[in-house]
């Protein structure tokens, strides 16, 4: 079992009249890569910052390992910060840049020579050591920014949104690059993003962040497949929610559910049920099975839009009633007929066991919708 | 027609600028005794001018005075500057506004009211109440300068210093000072150019101890126009180009 390094407790944080951060709890692991995710709004930022000791709690404290950091400045911290825009100093040369940090600690000549060249070997930049950061493509000055924060040995990375300037192919190349820099250094890495995909690739554990609240905490997968609640399901990846109606208890654990009609066994979920309780059944695009019109499971519908996705194909499909399902199928080579044309009616199923239930969280869903845009 | 007329009034706008401008720099090696006419190349007002005593006296004294009034302002102007752009206060806007009110007056109110202080407090005029009055107008120009600079600043440098392990104070030093430089050095420049040719404040609050050239020039031109003047001008034309030339130079090296 990893020890804890960095232990937040009780963090409250107010902007004016806006609550950022609510008595929030957080134990980050030693050498653990840890994601804060969430819309842009949710304190994700503003929780980084005051691991760095730029923000300062109205209440609660920061402490690493026995040491209370809550009110010591930034130079103090044995941690560095990646900064969304870089931040490299325009004046200094790529070198003065990394070595900025060791010159702060008064350390001899010869040795920051030497780990500076060490640090820009590691991000491949030994060739830029005299360059100054505007002659820098994006993707270096991000390189930049890595060996300058990790140059002086931090117990701990904060990366505020460090890929988020990037286009896409170069962000897969650096999501890549900075796993391997994490395993090979073995430093915690915080990272913020927004961006789920990424959450989900690179982190050993996420936590899914909204109005200053952990909405949930744990690996990507028990993020993705067991979400917590609706806020966590609708942002981590796409999914379809089914209204299901609880009809019967089973002695062996199960429950039938109702969902459109059809009567479905279902695990008894973690939370207490009822017969004729409403609740949501969650299903990924994925685990959405797209059937023949004539065969006799599922409920009717008729595709709506279709995406070719190279890999997979993604479609829409409108139920009878309305209801909009999002399906993704993998290319399946034996199936010659495997493709569906607008408008044509299929049916819709799904392989029981793959849902996840929820239960009505009938305040929260209005405001939810406003989250997402 | 419609090619010519342009070109007619761009050539007449541009004559009536610089053949002044010519005729002055022309006239200041002109032999001749008299302004009109020309008499042949010379040095001689040159000569005259440097050996006139009380004349490079003057040019010393501006120097200086500019010299420092530009230090001065830069230094108060650039803190200024800093506090505007970095704290939060109340009064904030009321300061930068007046500023502005400082930069916008007539310059005759400002002499006037100088004037009045510098009588009420009992100071002497000379050296130090020229220096504090030319302090005043320059002020403005130089935080504006440093302020617009500052807009475009990225916050994420300080802290990047900071989070690396400098203090504030040498995040100062070496970070914030030297990517604001090209302001300083241009709201310097701007400085040192207001105070150098300022004649409606100077006048008010100089003394007799205290000769600065531009009230020297207007009073040699009130009793007759001498060729001397045309050299000095000459003069000082050169040193408002290179000064120009530099400030252009720093501008460019920074915009890089």
């Amino acid at each position: 079992m990893k020890q804890t390094l960095l232990s937040l407790s009780k963090l409250s944080k107010q902007f004016d009249d806006r609550k950022v951060l609510d008595s929030l709890d957080l134990e980050i692991l030693d050498g653990e890569f840890i994601t804060l995710l969430g819309p842009s709004g949710c304190g994700k930022t503003t929780l980084l910052r005051m691991m760095a000791g730029f923000e300062h709690p109205d209440e609660g404290s920061i402490t690493l390992g026995s040491q209370d950091l809550t009110h010591t400045p930034p130079e103090a911290r044995p941690l560095n910060t990646v900064f969304q825009n870089y931040a490299l100093f325009p004046h200094m040369s790529v070198f003065d840049n990394v070595a900025y940090g060791l010159k702060m600690e008064k350390r001899p000549k010869p040795e920051i020579k030497q780990r500076v060249e060490e640090a820009l070997a590691m991000v491949q930049l030994e060739d830029f050591a005299k360059r100054k950061p505007h002659q820098l493509s994006g993707g270096q000055q991000q390189r930049v920014a890595i060996a300058r924060a990790v140059v002086k040995r931090p117990k701990m990375l904060l990366l505020d949104e460090p890929l988020s300037a990037l286009d896409y192919k170069l962000r897969r190349t650096m999501q890549v690059e900075l796993k391997r820099l994490q395993r090979e250094l073995g430093i915690t890495f915080v990272f913020v993003t927004h961006d789920q995909e990424e959450a989900l690739s690179m982190s050993d554990r996420i936590v899914v962040l909204k109005d200053g609240l952990i909405q949930q905490l744990g690996t990507p997968r028990e993020v993705y497949e067991r979400p917590a609640n609706l806020f966590t399901a609708r942002f981590v990846g796409e999914t379809n929610f089914f209204p299901g109606r609880v009809d019967a208890l089973n002695d062996d654990g199960t429950i039938i559910v109702d969902v459109f009609g059809l009567k479905r066994r279902f695990r008894k979920p973690d939370f207490s049920v009822v017969k004729g309780q409403p609740l949501h059944v969650l299903l990924r695009p994925e685990d959405i099975r797209v059937l023949a019109p004539g065969d006799d499971d599922g409920v009717a519908g008729k595709v709506v839009e279709r995406n070719y996705k190279g890999s997979t194909l993604d479609s829409v499909i409108h139920l009878t009633d309305g209801t909009e399902v999002l399906a993704s199928e993998f290319f399946d080579e034996d199936d010659p007929t495997f493709d569906y044309r607008l408008g044509e009616p299929v049916r819709v199923s799904w392989v029981d066991g793959w849902e996840w239930l929820l239960p009505e969280e009938p305040a929260v869903v209005a405001e939810e919708e406003t989250v997402d845009g | 027609m419609s090619r010519w007329l342009p070109r007619t009034y761009l050539t007449l706008v541009y004559l009536l600028l610089y053949v002044p401008i010519a005729v002055l720099v022309v006239f200041s090696f002109n032999d001749s005794r008299t302004g009109y006419e020309w008499g042949g190349l010379s040095f001689r007002w040159y000569e005259a001018l440097f050996n006139n005593r009380a004349m490079v006296q003057a040019m010393w004294n501006s120097l200086w005075l500019a010299l420092s009034a530009a230090t001065v302002s830069t230094l108060i102007g650039a803190l200024t500057a800093l506090a505007l752009h970095r704290y939060r206060f109340r009064g904030k806007q009321v300061l930068n506004g007046m500023l502005f009110i400082v930069m916008m007056s007539p310059e005759i109110v400002l002499a006037i009211s100088l004037l009045g202080l510098f009588l009420m407090v009992g100071l002497q005029l000379g050296y130090v109440s020229l220096l504090l009055a030319h302090v005043t107008f320059c002020l403005p120009f130089v935080v504006i300068t440093v302020m617009a600079r500052l807009s475009g600043f990225d916050e994420r440098l300080p802290e990047a210093a900071r989070d690396l392990g400098a203090s504030d104070f040498t995040m100062t030093r070496t970070v914030l000072i030297p990517v604001i430089m090209p302001a300083l050095l241009a709201g310097w420049l701007l400085g040192f150019t207001l105070s150098l040719d300022d004649v409606v404040v100077s006048t008010f609050v100089s003394g007799p101890s205290y000769e600065i050239l531009p009230l020297r020039i207007y009073s040699m031109v009130r009793v007759g126009l001498k060729p001397e003047v045309n050299a000095l001008g000459t003069l000082l034309l050169v040193f408002s180009l290179v000064m120009l030339m530099l400030s252009q130079w720093i501008l460019l090296r920074s915009k890089r």
